[in-house]
């Protein structure tokens, strides 16, 4: 009897993990870590992909504007600009408040289905990219190359415009700021400590000598080429996600255009 | 369990608020998009008076239903609704019928413009989703027990939704 129910509870359990894997299986979740390029279909060959992720991490620290690409055999019955839309926004491209994501959406073309690819703009970015702009991206850098099976030189051509475009929207300072002050509490805490142990060692060792005060200057100078040093990396590029910390949020409002072949 | 809810359910309501104020600014970006878009058409479709006059005049009665965040509801969503509708299909009617007119086609102003019109088009899908969920969390939280209770008190009431738009579900798809 205990056995049947449990066996039930593992069965309910089940069908409602299944069920919900099924309400999400439509849109792909963001890799763990997350990243700016998802090649969902495998077209792409790994060393480009990884180009182009560095590229456009590197931008992403420098500018705080997350342009992501997204590559997927099936849109789920969406139309392309539905799809974009709300897979840009279920993941946050951008960072909140500035809603500064761009996604790049391309489904390749597979025998007799059409190709589509769609660039979706966050709200920051509709003054930067207006859909026309973005649909001439589309029509004039990417598909021409799409129609010849070269998906990464069309993306990266698409890429480089919206880099250009995008690129004095808005700037990392706010970015860079708040990562920075991340580390001032720790700093604060660190300096207590310190001085909690100076003071402690050099009470115990002016009884010894009292030219124990020469010692602690070179901790200083340590300390804060530590400091230095990693908020140079903060700001240099490297991982998406702990570079930039990940998506941030951004928001989309259907801005952006896009185009099949 | 500080105030009920009250703070709470008066936060769900200025988001729906905000939203509308969204969804509004969306439907009027696609109608000052609409006199530009006409004469463009017109220097090269001059056999398409007709089909432009019913644009321009399901523009002015789209125009015409102006809808305040506190006269929303059932009824008043509805008329908006169908009056933006009448302006929906107006335009793909008209964008349909610029499809035998090559030059036109050709031309990049136009181009853009059927860009700028597409791209509304998705504002406006995208606003009135979101209007939906807010209005949705909104009603969630304030039809629930015990917070119904707070909500009758201070006439907090249920906001009606955009109805699935049917013509849309169906955009005709122009191949050639």
């Amino acid at each position: 009897m205990k056995y049947l129910l449990v066996n039930k509870i593992i069965t309910a359990t089940l069908l409602f993990l299944l069920s919900q894997m099924a309400a999400r299986a439509q849109f792909p979740a963001p890799t763990t870590p997350p990243r700016l390029v998802n090649d969902f279909t495998e077209t792409l060959p790994l060393t480009s992909v990884n180009d182009l992720e560095n590229h456009l991490v590197q931008f992403a620290n420098e500018t705080s504007t997350q342009i992501a690409v997204v590559m997927v055999s099936d849109l789920s019955g969406y139309a392309a600009s539905d799809y974009a839309f709300r897979l840009a926004e279920a993941w946050g491209i951008g960072t909140k408040g500035k809603n500064n994501g761009i996604l790049i959406l391309v489904k390749p073309k597979v025998g007799n289905q059409k190709g589509k690819a769609f660039i979706a703009t966050g709200y920051g970015l509709e003054g930067a990219v207006p859909d026309a702009v973005a649909r001439r991206i589309v029509d004039n850098e990417m598909i021409p190359l799409f129609r010849k099976n070269d998906y990464y030189g069309g993306i990266q051509a698409g890429a480089n415009v919206l880099m250009e475009l995008t690129r004095g929207e808005y700037t990392a300072d706010a970015y860079l700021e708040k990562n920075s002050a991340d580390w001032i509490p720790l700093i604060g805490v660190l300096f207590f400590i310190i001085i909690i142990v100076i003071v402690s060692v050099g009470n115990k060792a002016g009884k010894i000598s009292k030219s124990s005060l020469g010692h602690d200057i070179p901790f200083w100078v340590l300390m804060s080429m530590l400091g230095s040093e990693s908020r140079k990396h903060n700001g240099g590029w490297g991982n998406f996600s702990s570079g930039s910390g990940g998506f941030g949020g951004g928001s989309f409002g259907g801005g952006g255009a896009g185009g099949s072949w | 369990m500080t105030s009920c809810g009250y703070n709470k359910m008066v936060e769900l309501r200025e988001s729906v608020d905000a939203q509308w104020a969204q969804v509004e600014n969306v439907h009027q970006r696609r109608a000052d998009l609409i006199p530009n878009l006409v004469s463009t058409v017109k220097g090269y479709a001059m056999h398409e008076q007709e089909t432009l006059e019913s644009v321009v005049e399901a523009r002015s009665k789209a125009t015409d239903v102006n809808l305040s965040v506190d006269e929303i509801n059932e009824q008043t969503l509805k008329q908006f609704q169908q009056a933006q509708e009448g302006l929906s299909s107006a335009l793909s009617r008209l964008m349909v019928v610029v499809e035998s007119y090559p030059d036109l086609k050709a031309n990049q102003n136009f181009l853009d413009l059927q860009a700028q019109l597409e791209g509304t088009e998705n504002r406006i899908s995208v606003e009135r989703n979101k209007f939906n969920e807010a209005t949705r969390s909104y009603n969630t939280v304030i039809s629930k027990f015990p917070r119904n209770l707070i909500a009758m008190i201070f006439s907090f009431e249920r906001k009606p939704y955009f109805e699935a738009d049917e013509a849309a579900q169906k955009v005709p798809e122009v191949q050639f």
